[in-house]
């Protein structure tokens, strides 16, 4: 399935970049969309079992893969929105819709594969893809975007390189043929604590870049402000998982070794830096699409935290990425139609907006309501069930910090969105003032819908998958 | 006779960032590429004939003869000053790049592997860092790819100590070197230098908080 699938994208990404009639691309859409959801489904059927020698469909790759099915169904459609309300040109429209079947295709492989060089290659393929949505509009400052995505993300993936051959140079010791996850998991106490140390900061630091955590987050920010608002909505969900992934699965190898309280420190101190350079950049922040980047950072370090506190924590901070992963991209989809009224992204532009386009605006309040893990929310869930394991875990001090930079960044996230929702600005001339059909918010509250829902009434399956796919760790 | 070479290609990392013209950035980064292929061709003499021809490809003909053409084809093309113009005296830099040659070495001391051959783990960290060092420390975006380049001939190194059992991790770095190589030069060639008057990183400062 997963060869009949990686072929067929190749054909329709090939096919909707050189066929540039409206018609050709709607129906190549429209197919990709049907073979997405028939891999989603037969992954789903097919639990555990691995095609192609490389691809496994487990536990964390099936959630992934889930809410990446889910999520690029709005954002294909907001994505035809987008053309039909600006300059629509054939071929960059070809090169967008390609960049983003070959964005989707290279995720959805990525998540499922069981090597650890094969997520590798697929992550890769993803910085190509990204870099083509981030130049769609072309000007000088998304070629500076798009130059210091690729340059980071090469530098990163780099990094992620070493940590692979650190990690090969320990497993040839013990005599490991191969390096895929299950086999390192299997034998990971046999593993040299030294090299596997050092394979683990390569490889966070490298994968940091796609997660959006301290040190490499700086060039996701510039992506997802340069990028289209569909575009953007996936690169702040569906790829920020990707990078999660792959810090994730080296982590359940080392989980059981005697250097997993080394590796909680350093995620530790990723995570609170994370929310500490959140807070400071989003207090002064004038950008609408960046403040949501720097969100981004800061549900990541807190993410992290869960991760490292261990106990509830693991199962908290997997609901935490799949709330989130749902939450962001209906932010993105929504600040799309905030930019087709206002013609900017500076929050000074912005005011008054409950009265030029009540269902976005609701949207856009109801939304500040779920990223701040405020009760509907289902984040207060996840993000309460985070701070209860850093408290058994012992890291109070910890917590008081954590608890002091998100009290700044709810304030100075309250003010910004307040003065957009409410407050009138000087200048803004009201006489023709672009019309927004309701009909265009609907994937948005879909999205929050599934936020609340999924807080308070997870589904049995759900929580099984979850705690599947914490099985390996210590609990 | 690989020690000797690996020394080689660590004086060449001290001699590149003591250099003031572009030029002799590029015919460092061609020198280093024959080195790795004396290397290669030494220590990875046992494996298949089609592994070896294929990395023996991409440290000649890609390290050695592609990317320095295709480098000073950017530089005629896009008419840059032949300065490097870093941000520090050269005297400093030759002093850094020392100090991790240094810490390198005792960095490797500390590690007691019957597996790796330590040699290769000092030049390799060393031009990682020394790649590091370039990018931050110079001025210009075409310097920041050559430094990427010699992060990359770091890598090469790590990945023929490691890679004689596992040469499916060797063709993986090969396949990530070409990529990211002629992606990163390709949107140079293209873009930046039509975009951009002054190939000047202090022209990438638009997006900022």
């Amino acid at each position: 399935m997963i060869g009949i699938y990686i072929a067929l994208t190749l054909i329709l990404s090939l096919a909707i970049f050189f066929l540039r009639s409206r018609m050709a691309s709607h129906i190549v859409v429209w197919c990709f969309m049907l073979l997405q959801w028939a891999l989603t489904i037969f992954a789903f059927n097919h639990k555990y079992e691995t095609t192609l020698e490389f691809f496994t469909f487990d536990p964390l790759g099936l959630i992934f893969l889930g809410i990446l099915s889910i999520v690029c169904v709005p954002a294909f459609y907001h994505s035809y929105v987008f053309f039909n309300t600006r300059k629509n040109i054939p071929r960059e429209r070809a090169l967008y819709f390609a960049a983003m079947i070959v964005l989707v295709a290279s995720l959805s492989a990525a998540y499922l594969s069981n090597h650890i060089a094969v997520t590798w290659i697929f992550v890769e393929l993803t910085t190509l893809s990204t870099s083509a949505l981030i130049y769609h509009n072309r000007n000088e400052r998304t070629l500076e975007a798009t130059w210091k995505y690729v340059f980071v993300c090469s530098i990163s993936i780099t990094l992620v390189f070493i940590g692979i051959l650190f990690l090969t140079i320990t497993a040839q010791e013990k005599g490991l043929k191969e390096i895929s996850y299950q086999v390192l998991v299997a034998n990971a106490a046999l593993l040299n604590p030294f090299w596997l140390k050092l394979a683990f900061l390569f490889i966070f630091t490298g994968f940091t870049a796609k997660a959006g955590l301290v040190p490499m987050y700086t060039v996701g920010i510039d992506a997802k402000d340069k990028a289209p608002g569909p575009a953007g909505a996936l690169l702040a969900s569906v790829l920020v998982n990707v990078g999660f992934l792959g810090i994730f699965r080296f982590y359940e190898v080392i989980s059981n070794t005697s250097i997993v309280s080394w590796a909680n420190n350093i995620l530790i101190i990723g995570g609170l830096l994370s929310i500490f350079v959140s807070a400071v950049y989003i207090l002064r922040v004038k950008n609408l699409k960046r403040m949501l980047a720097y969100s981004g950072v800061e549900h990541m370090g807190i993410v992290m935290l869960g991760i490292a506190s261990g106990g509830a924590g693991y199962y908290a901070a997997i609901l935490h990425l799949i709330l989130h992963s749902f939450a962001k991209p209906a932010l993105f989809f929504q600040v799309d139609q905030i930019y087709r009224i206002y013609k900017s992204k500076s929050i000074y532009d912005i005011g008054n907006y409950f009265s030029y386009h009540t269902p976005g605006a609701l949207v856009l309040l109801l939304a500040f309501f779920i990223i701040t893990a405020m009760p509907p929310s289902g984040m207060f869930i996840s993000e309460f069930l985070i701070f209860r394991a850093m408290f058994e875990s012992g890291n109070i001090w910890l917590l008081v910090v954590i608890l002091i930079l998100l009290t700044m960044i709810i304030w100075s996230l309250a003010r910004n969105i307040f003065k957009m929702l409410f407050i009138k600005t000087v200048g803004f001339r009201e006489d023709h003032i672009t019309r927004i059909s309701p009909l265009e918010t609907i994937s948005q509250y879909a999205l929050l819908a599934i936020v609340i829902y999924l807080g308070f009434n997870p589904p049995r399956a759900l929580v099984n998958l979850i705690h599947e796919v914490t099985r390996n760790l210590p609990q | 006779m690989t020690n000797t070479l690996l020394i080689i290609l660590i004086i060449s990392l001290i001699y590149v960032v003591g250099a003031n013209r572009l030029y002799t950035y590029i015919a460092i980064i061609a020198f280093q590429g024959v080195v790795l292929f004396a290397v290669t061709f030494i220590e990875l003499i046992e494996i298949s004939v089609v592994n070896l021809v294929f990395i023996l490809l991409e440290t000649i003909i890609f390290k050695s003869i592609a990317i320095p053409l295709f480098l000073n084809y950017v530089i005629k093309r896009n008419n840059l000053t032949r300065e490097a113009e870093p941000y520090v005296s050269n005297f400093l830099s030759v002093v850094v790049i020392t100090a991790i040659i240094i810490g390198s070495f005792l960095l490797s001391n500390t590690i007691h592997d019957d597996h790796l051959k330590s040699m290769f783990f000092v030049a390799a960290l060393a031009a990682l860092f020394t790649g590091l060092y370039i990018i931050v420390s110079r001025r210009k975006i075409i310097t920041h790819v050559m430094g990427f380049l010699i992060i990359e001939n770091g890598v090469f190194v790590l990945s023929i100590a490691v890679g004689s059992e596992m040469p499916m991790i060797v063709n993986t770095g090969i396949m990530l070197d070409i990529f990211v190589s002629v992606l990163l030069l390709g949107i140079f060639v293209n873009r930046i230098g039509d975009v951009l008057k002054e190939h000047d990183a202090e022209q990438l400062r638009q997006l900022k908080d």
